[in-house]
């Protein structure tokens, strides 16, 4: 018996081959016209300047970057481009380079990314601008000798600095002030705290920095020690919130606690976390960059990228439609602006 | 399961061997993944644009390399009716350890190596639990995916270690000169042909299968059945401490969440390649098929700009139709068994125990 199942097995090994054959021929037979049918194809679609530019955010589905993106639609709207978004659906280390890879062999003009990892998509980027497509980064950013520009939404001294003079204004520049922060060994918010630690003693001697709580990015911590917060400093004139979590979970706190209106409440948060307590008086006003103007942005920049207008050098300065003239500065970063303050005014126009 | 796997001993009868040569070879579910595979390959190639160029072959493999290697062992594992869960965080670890090592001044081939004794230590610990304590190896690797997972992430925390020497990143992302297709392939092809020896042509592999049949049976013809399982895990933990390597090689950077969710895209490979999930069938070219076919298939639908939702929601629904056709397939055939039982009654059994009959069929 044991002959005839060696057959078989040779029998499947040998048409496994003839197949294995037969698929390398047919591909290599078809793969001559499919390019140059692409090439020509691209040639018409964007004529002298390819300005097809693909969005790649860190994962589909994220109010942040849906909003983000819809800038950098407009914006491609606006110069005639083509835009496409494409991404994973989740946020991994490793997630977008079967994406980035795949828009190298489209041959776009450009991709904006917002990156997972710093290293990770730095070969697949890399050889995307080996075959001429220009890579700008915005929101997270990549080793700089992977990309052509980073679009920073905002530096950490400005974002230390518009939280100080917010909590300076809200409080009539004296009294004691604490800080709810994310986890402890946070690296931005960290960063952003020894700033506003300088900022306080140099320029407002007469606000007191009393504690600095962490809420772990956890709502129901960040709500606990707000509560702690209050009861340890009856004085307590101001809380400041460099996290999105924490800034909503102290403004629910205070939202229904006799401490509302009474203590002032600042930091970092989105506007759809925040709207009811900025319309029901809580929050007086909070900062963060807009994340449409950052899309925005770096949609022009990849299209000065594209033309030839720039090539990453600082110095070189290009136009970006309604927000005007930017310039690339150290390390090919171009600065979106200073944070963006949101109150009862704009809050309205602001959907993420 | 054991009902399962004691229930169709009439499909085993050597009127098997009454079919021509060419019906066994071709009418088999690995068939069916490789025509395909070949159908995607061929449809995606004249309607897809970009598809049929060489550097579609090179980034489809690179990125299904890792899916490739660990299904080697994991194919033999589902075939003694086991599973090993914890592979993808053997890689994460396997990819942390590496990094680490280095970091702190080893060569990175011994830092490699010692990564590789980590997952085959890692396998035993499983083997260890499901053979010598008896648990189901379902319980145990999903404790062990959270366990090595754990420990991944523990020793790193959220940084990542991104220097490592170029020459090893040149060899896990070069092409085998003069063609696209990517050196890792390489690996894979030894590998597979180590792994394809030792299920299909050895006493081992004829063990395998005798334990995903039936554990008792294979025992008492002296199988040894928990040594046999014992080797098969500390195999898995070291090809998927090899892939941790290729993949922190690849994309420059050792993380611990590196491959999470990995384990899940290894096993519906091997789902989709034909292996019975309850043990007992199954022949190593299906699964290699079948991570090529959802390779192929997500690489046509990206370059065709398909969203990812799509293409998670295409993917699963063809594996669940790939766990439901052999269902439905067997009761049509046992259907029609039977029936061909009831008109020719005593003849086909008559035949089918006949040697002669079998050996020059």
């Amino acid at each position: 018996m044991k002959f005839p199942i060696t057959k078989a097995r040779g029998g499947i090994v040998a048409v496994a081959a003839a197949l294995a054959l037969a698929v390398a021929g047919c591909s290599s037979d078809s793969s001559s016209d499919e390019s140059s049918d692409g090439a020509s194809g691209d040639a018409m679609g964007g004529g002298d300047a390819n300005l097809a530019i693909t969005f790649l955010p860190k994962n589909l589905g994220n109010a942040y970057f849906d909003t983000s993106d819809a800038g950098g639609e407009t914006a491609i709207m606006e110069f005639g481009g083509t835009y496409e978004e494409v991404g994973p659906a989740e946020a991994g280390p490793d997630a977008q380079v079967s994406y980035i890879n795949t828009l190298t062999q489209q041959g776009v003009g450009g991709i904006v990314v917002s990156a997972n990892d710093p290293a990770a998509i730095c070969d697949a980027l890399n050889e995307a601008r080996d075959n001429g497509v220009k890579v700008v980064t915005f929101d997270s950013d990549t080793n700089p000798e992977c990309r052509d520009l980073f679009i920073n939404q905002a530096t950490a001294d400005g974002i230390a600095q518009v939280q100080v003079d917010m909590i300076a204004e809200q409080i009539g520049d004296e009294g004691q002030v604490a800080i709810l922060s994310a986890s402890a060994n946070a690296t931005n918010q960290n960063a952003w705290i020894a700033t506003m630690e300088e900022i306080f003693a140099a320029d407002h001697p007469n606000i007191e920095l009393v504690d600095t709580v962490y809420g772990d990015d956890d709502d129901q911590t960040s709500f606990d020690k707000t509560a702690a917060l209050l009861q340890t400093y009856p004085d307590l004139k101001g809380i400041i919130s460099p996290t999105t979590v924490g800034i909503s979970a102290a403004a629910r706190y205070l939202s229904t606690s006799d401490y509302k209106g009474e203590v002032a409440l600042t930091g970092l948060g989105t506007p759809n976390q925040m709207r009811e307590y900025v319309e029901d008086g809580t929050v007086t006003e909070f900062a963060l960059w807009n994340p449409a103007d950052l899309g925005y942005l770096a949609a022009y920049a990849a299209k000065a990228l594209i033309e030839g207008e720039i090539t990453g050098a600082e110095g070189d300065t290009f136009e970006a439609g309604d927000l005007g003239s930017y310039e690339v500065g150290a390390d090919a970063t171009v600065l979106l602006g200073d944070p963006y303050r949101f109150n009862a005014d704009n809050i309205g126009d602001f959907d993420f | 399961m054991s009902n399962a796997t004691l229930a169709p001993p009439t499909e085993r009868t050597y009127r098997d061997f009454q079919r021509p040569l060419w019906q066994r070879v071709l009418l088999t579910r690995e068939m069916a993944v490789i025509g395909a595979l070949v159908l995607v390959i061929a449809y995606a190639s004249l309607t897809v644009r970009n598809f049929g160029a060489p550097i579609t072959y090179t980034y489809l493999f690179l990125d299904v390399a890792a899916i490739l290697l660990i299904a080697l062992p994991m194919t033999l594992i589902i075939i003694t009716g086991e599973i090993d869960l914890s592979v993808a965080s053997v890689v994460g670890l396997s990819s942390v350890l590496t990094g680490t090592l280095h970091q702190a001044g080893l060569p990175f081939a011994l830092a490699a190596l010692i990564a590789i004794v980590a997952g085959a230590v890692a396998g035993s610990i499983n083997g260890f639990l499901v053979t010598v304590v008896g648990l189901p190896s379902l319980a145990v690797t999903i404790g062990t995916l959270a366990l090595f997972r754990g420990l991944a992430v523990g020793l790193l925390g959220t940084t990542a270690i991104t220097d490592f020497p170029e020459t090893w990143r040149d060899l896990a992302t070069s092409k085998i000169p003069g063609t696209p297709i990517p050196s890792v392939v390489i690996l894979i092809a030894v590998l597979a042909v180590v792994f394809g020896w030792l299920l299909h042509f050895t006493p081992f592999g004829r063990g395998i299968f005798a334990i995903g049949q039936s554990k008792e049976a294979a025992h008492f013809s002296g199988v040894r059945v928990e040594r046999t399982k014992l080797i098969l895990f500390v195999l898995s933990g070291s090809v998927a401490a090899l892939a941790g390597i290729y993949y922190t090689l690849r994309y420059g950077s050792a993380r611990g969440d590196n491959a999470t969710g990995l384990e899940l895209s290894v096993v519906a490979a091997v789902l989709l390649g034909g292996v019975s999930i309850f043990g007992g069938r199954g022949a190593l070219h299906g699964p290699i098929a079948g991570a090529l076919l959802i390779g192929a298939m997500a690489s046509a639908l990206r370059l065709a700009s398909v969203t990812s939702d799509v293409i998670n929601v295409i993917t699963g629904t063809l594996l669940i139709l790939s766990v439901v056709m052999p269902s439905l397939l067997a009761w049509a055939q046992s259907w029609r068994a039977r029936r061909r039982g009831k008109r020719k009654g005593e003849t086909s059994a008559h035949a089918g125990a006949d040697p002669g009959t079998a050996a020059s069929g």
